[in-house]
């Protein structure tokens, strides 16, 4: 177990949350609709980042869990200590794209919202028939939700056209200053 | 011109190895008004004060400066030695070369003119020092005990039997408190009850106790040893020196549906009622938000039936008043309710109760005997979760300490549950076990070996009820964080110890301190747990901080021999180092122009109002401030605000203090 | 009275009769929506989940719009819309540098006091006193009330209702009629924007959701969000294979609701649009 705080050093300066603060209740995990689907729960997770250990660290990153994390809230709506949680959810999974360790079980999430924000930087809104084809482009799975289409049509619920905004630029340029690939 | 002697310890290395004590005595010898000066290994062993002494009498001493360790530690034993010898002990004065010298700094030249520079300080001090006598103030001898829980009876009995009078009031129309709402107590599973009811027997019958139930503190006035406090004696609407104590009135109430404050909401009462059978005094009273003739005017059942005509309608509460030398607070707390938690219903749920309502189920004289049956249908549980931590150490609901006694509790109600239920299934959520006292980790051991009770390290997100049972959705941290759910009969919440409603009333009514949480303050969390920061008024019990039984009867005691100590005492005797309002030749009277600043400032309510009379006519000539001596504590605070410099601390005047910083400062 | 209305993405696609319903109901209490113009997407999950810069970018640009296009109020029916834009307003009121740094983003400066209404903050203020003396046809009917998990927490942001048992949509739909269930998953995640890469745990979370509604006699469900309506009604054949059986409870949105007791026809509302049919109301 490191001693330098090195991890929740970077921690607290991106996100303001101070994890020595959990004192390893387990009230998030424990209403955590998901908890039993995640490899590492959450307040594992924390326990884990509390260690301060990069092998640790580089497991979390890689983990599927954080990428199902829902960001329902519902652990900081409970914690005890105020941890806010879904904010270091939200830097992990900045950081497992960034190191690229993305989990290969959690690429259709990533993939999903890759293929989101493919759309929105296009358009300025999503268009979700072709989100849809980005995302089975990039997972694969053609064949997901085909038989969906034919109801949807019929509820007049598939815009095939997609919606542009005016200010596309400005869009390009938004994702541009930050970054995003 | 002064006499001063002047001594220097060697304080047997303490001073010595660092400061040149020989020097520093020699230099005192040469300092203006100081007419002898010698230095000792150990001033303060009976050699060393036998010298003082003799120097005293020899060279007609009329002050005297030790230079030694802390005042803290022997300013009580020089000043004893000069008093034996007939010299006024405020004319004694040290001049801690230890801690202010030899203990911070290293030794050489500048350490040594550096205690020189202090003796020289203390000395031009008392040279102003005027000789001052302690201060006598008469003494009440009655101590009035606040709430009749076991804290309150057990001081209550500590203070009569040393011979002392009391009175006791409580609140409710029993004594007794939280303690005679419990089933069995930790670590020896007594019946509470049973160890408890002698005591409250006791404290009736006993003759210096006079014990006033139904009762509230109205006004503390006065200070330590001169209290006076007016107690409102509610309204019973029953004659206590007509009623037997039959009961038969209780039997024939019309209201049968109100829920019981003893039975915590579990079981039913009357309007007219005595909490428990066990009550003390046994007789009962009516509780007039719920009695048919209080609020429609009709019925009057009970008049009709009472046997010795002891039901009086309509009298007004009764407010006494009495003179009391000292006051002790055993007021005690309460539990948070089922309906603080959001995540567990909010109350919602019948079959979620706390942990004091689960000791009245478990009490063999509470609405269910002693069997343990969930409110809602009366069916006998056969799985009970138990939560650890509701509301403790959560400082998103506000509540960050620890509430002490539950981890204990919530072990035994697994026990007693597991004794009644054998087939039972019990599970503990938990963070932490806290069980410091004697036989406590035993006895929590003891639930996990022998009695089964299954342990799991986490805590619960939430309860929810679903087809009558209660699905529990809690976390195993000790098993990788693994979710457990649990479909539950019920479910027991170990929620947080809470000041009781009313407390910040009481506390500012009394003008002692309390903490955020409304628990009353300690004088010194360690050394002074039992005092409060007011003289004369004690803290015993759960009113302080919460609290298991035996601390609870310690601390009672501890109060009691606080109270004790200071009635048994002829007169208060205080130290002078007290401010006085200065007084002058007329038509002045007082430099004091009656602003009352001070007054606005003072943490200690010293300061009263003094009339300056015309000796003739009586008219009021100026409002001046007066000191009350019994109060004041010498904190000095008024000095610095007063206008017009009217105040100053006896023995610590602005003379005598500018003097020392002045001879300090000139060399 | 003209209030501003920021439909979001999935109001103007596949949650189509969100849309119509908002826009149907809000002229019979004498309101008038006008949308935004040129909005963007607020970036919902996906921007958050990846890049905290973007996920405060996207509904600034909206906001900033907004502010400029004179609203003092806007409605945002979509709970993940309205959450990212309430954050993003939080965050920035923080962070004084953020804000700066999030204004040269995208290029627009601005005050950053505009009031955002989720749809049952809009219902209350403008429509819920006159609610009783509109209605035509009372929504007698038991229901379960589902408020998902982005409109009430988190609350030291959000500061609307209360975070567990909350009450709102309760509360109004006892005002047009109905009785309202206590039930166990009013606010717990049915999955949202795993919808589409892992169905299996959406059909997992929402069969939970759907099961405990109907256990309980629920006739309908009542929601306020898109998303959750989706997982809820569209995802109802991996819900059925999960649970092994077919519940047929539909579900329905609060303005459709309301709509229904106001007297609007159904396919005004879109109730026809939706997957589980609603023919029982």
């Amino acid at each position: 177990m490191a001693t330098n705080h090195q991890i929740s050093t970077r921690i607290k300066a991106a996100t303001d949350v101070d994890i020595d603060m959990c004192y390893q209740c387990g009230k998030c995990t424990a209403g955590c609709v998901l908890a039993d689907d995640m490899d590492y729960p959450s307040s594992m997770i924390m326990r884990m980042l509390q260690t301060n250990d990069e092998e640790n660290y580089r497991k979390i990153i890689s983990s599927e869990a954080i990428w199902l994390c829902l960001n329902c809230e519902n652990c900081i709506g409970r914690c005890p200590k105020e941890v806010d949680i879904p904010k270091i959810m939200d830097y992990l999974r900045a950081d497992s794209v960034k190191n690229k360790c993305v989990s290969p079980k959690a690429k259709p999430i990533l993939s999903f919202y890759q293929s989101f924000l493919g759309t929105v930087k296009t358009s300025g809104r999503l268009s979700e028939v072709f989100m849809t084809i980005r995302f089975k482009l990039r997972t694969l799975r053609l064949w997901q939700d085909v038989s969906l289409v034919p109801s949807m049509l019929a509820k007049g619920k598939l815009k095939f056209i997609p919606e542009s905004i005016k200010g596309k630029r400005n869009l390009k340029n938004i994702f541009k200053s930050i970054n995003y690939k | 011109m002064s006499k001063i002697g002047v001594f220097i310890c060697h304080c047997g290395e303490n001073i010595s190895a660092t400061v040149d004590c020989e020097r520093v005595a020699k230099s005192a010898s040469e300092m203006e008004g100081v007419a002898f000066a010698t230095d000792y290994k150990y001033m303060c062993s009976d050699p060393g004060q036998s010298l003082i002494k003799n120097a005293i009498r020899e060279h007609h001493l009329d002050g005297v400066v030790v230079g030694s360790c802390s005042p803290r530690m022997h300013e009580p034993t020089f000043r004893r030695a000069c008093s034996e010898a007939g010299l006024n002990p405020y004319l004694c004065e040290i001049a801690n070369l230890r801690e202010h010298v030899s203990w911070v700094h290293e030794k050489g030249e500048a350490t040594t003119l550096k205690a020189i520079d202090i003796v020289k300080g203390v000395v031009e001090k008392v040279r102003r020092n005027k000789p001052l006598n302690a201060i006598e103030v008469p003494i009440t001898k009655k101590a009035l005990v606040i709430g009749g829980g076991i804290a309150g009876i057990q001081a209550s009995l500590d203070i009569a039997n040393c011979g002392q009078k009391v009175i006791l009031i409580e609140k409710g129309p029993s004594i007794g408190g939280h303690m005679s709402q419990l089933s069995e107590t930790f670590p020896t599973l007594d019946c509470s009850q049973c160890i408890l009811t002698p005591r409250m027997v006791e404290v009736a019958q006993h003759p210096n106790i006079t014990l006033y139930t139904y009762a509230e503190l109205d006004k503390l006035d006065g200070f330590i040893g001169n209290f006076k406090a007016t107690i409102r004696l509610k309204a019973k609407s029953v004659d206590y020196n007509k009623c037997t104590g039959c009961g038969l009135c209780t039997t024939k109430c019309p209201q049968k549906k109100i829920p019981s404050e003893f039975n915590e909401g579990l079981g039913l009462r009357t309007a007219i009622f005595t909490p428990f059978p066990q009550a003390v005094p046994n007789k009962p009273a009516i509780d007039k938000e719920h009695c048919n003739y209080y609020q429609k005017g009709k019925c009057k059942v009970c008049q009709k039936f009472c046997p010795t005509g002891a039901i009086e309608y309509d009298k007004p509460d009764e407010f006494i008043t009495e003179d009391i030398g000292a006051v002790i607070v055993t007021t005690g707390f309460n539990v948070l309710k089922t309906d603080f938690f959001p995540e567990y219903g909010y109350g919602k749920y019948k079959d979620v109760i706390t942990g004091l309502q689960f000791e009245r189920l478990a009490s063999a004289s509470g609405p269910t005997l002693g069997e343990i049956r969930r409110p809602s249908d009366g069916q006998i549980p056969k799985k009970i979760v138990f939560i650890s931590c509701c509301g403790s150490r959560d400082p998103a609901k506000g509540i960050p300490y620890c509430s002490k006694i539950c981890c204990m509790y919530t072990a035994k109600h697994a026990m007693l549950y597991q004794h009644k239920v054998h087939d039972g299934e019990s599970t503990i959520f938990y963070m932490d076990v806290r069980a410091g006292g004697k036989n406590y980790e035993e006895f929590v051991r003891r639930a996990v070996e022998e009695d089964h009770v299954n342990y799991v390290r986490g805590r619960v997100a939430r309860v929810y009820e679903k087809n009558g049972k209660l699905i529990v959705k809690g976390v195993d941290t000790l098993l990788s964080a693994k979710p457990v759910e649990i479909e539950a009969d019920m479910v027991v919440l170990a929620t947080a110890g809470v000041a009781n409603k009313g407390a910040e009333e009481l506390a500012q009514k009394m003008h002692i301190s309390y903490d955020p949480y409304h628990f009353f303050a300690e004088a010194h969390p360690k050394l002074k747990p039992v005092e409060t920061n007011t003289a004369g008024i004690f803290l015993a019990g759960a009113c302080q901080s919460p609290k298991d039984i035996p601390e609870t009867v310690a601390s009672a005691s501890g109060a009691a021999v606080k109270a004790v100590s200071l009635l048994s005492q002829p007169t208060l005797v205080r130290e002078p180092i007290i401010a006085v309002v200065n007084r002058c030749a007329p038509p002045m009277f007082s430099t004091c122009v009656g602003c009352f600043m001070c007054e606005t400032i003072c943490p200690y309510n010293a300061i009263e109002h003094e009339e300056i009379k015309d000796r003739r006519t009586g008219k009021v000539i100026k409002t001046v401030a007066k000191i009350n001596p019994g109060l004041c504590q010498g904190c000095g605070t008024c000095v610095s605000f007063c206008r017009s410099k009217s105040i100053d601390i006896q023995g610590y005047t602005n003379e005598e203090m500018f003097a020392e910083v002045t001879a300090l400062l000139n060399k | 009275m003209k209030l501003g209305f920021y439909p979001g993405c999935s109001l103007n696609g596949t949650a189509r009769e969100y849309n119509e319903s908002v826009k149907a109901l809000a002229p019979v209490f004498g309101i008038e929506l006008v949308e935004i113009d040129d909005w963007n997407c607020c970036g919902a999950s996906a921007a958050h989940a990846v890049n905290r810069d973007l996920s405060l970018a996207l509904p600034a640009r909206t906001l900033a719009l907004a502010e400029k296009q004179g609203f003092d109020e806007i409605v945002v029916p979509c709970a993940a819309c309205f959450n990212r834009l309430a954050v993003a307003q939080y965050e920035l009121n923080k962070d004084e540098l953020l804000k700066k740094s999030v204004e040269k983003s995208i290029d627009m400066t601005f005050n950053n006091d505009i009031k955002i209404l989720n749809v049952v903050q809009f219902i209350d203020k403008y429509i819920k006193d006159k609610i009783i003396e509109k209605i035509s046809h009372k929504f007698e009917h038991q229901v379960a009330c589902y408020y998902g998990c982005l409109l009430v927490r988190p609350h030291k942001i959000i500061g609307f209702d209360r975070v567990e048992d909350p009450t709102s949509l309760d509360e109004l739909m006892q005002l047009i009629g109905a009785t309202t269930i206590d039930w166990g998953f009013k606010t717990e995640c049915c999955g949202a924007s795993l919808s589409i890469a892992r169905t299996d745990l959406v059909a997992k979370l929402s069969c939970n959701i759907v099961k405990d509604a109907a256990d309980r006699g629920a006739e309908a469900i009542i929601v306020a969000c898109p998303m959750c309506h989706s997982n809820l009604d569209m995802r109802r054949p991996q819900i059925d294979e999960y649970v092994g059986k077919k519940i047929s409870t539909p579900v329905i949105y609060i303005t459709q609701a309301i709509g229904l007791a106001v007297g609007i026809t159904p396919e005004k509302l879109g109730l026809q649009r939706h997957f589980v049919k609603v023919n029982t109301l």
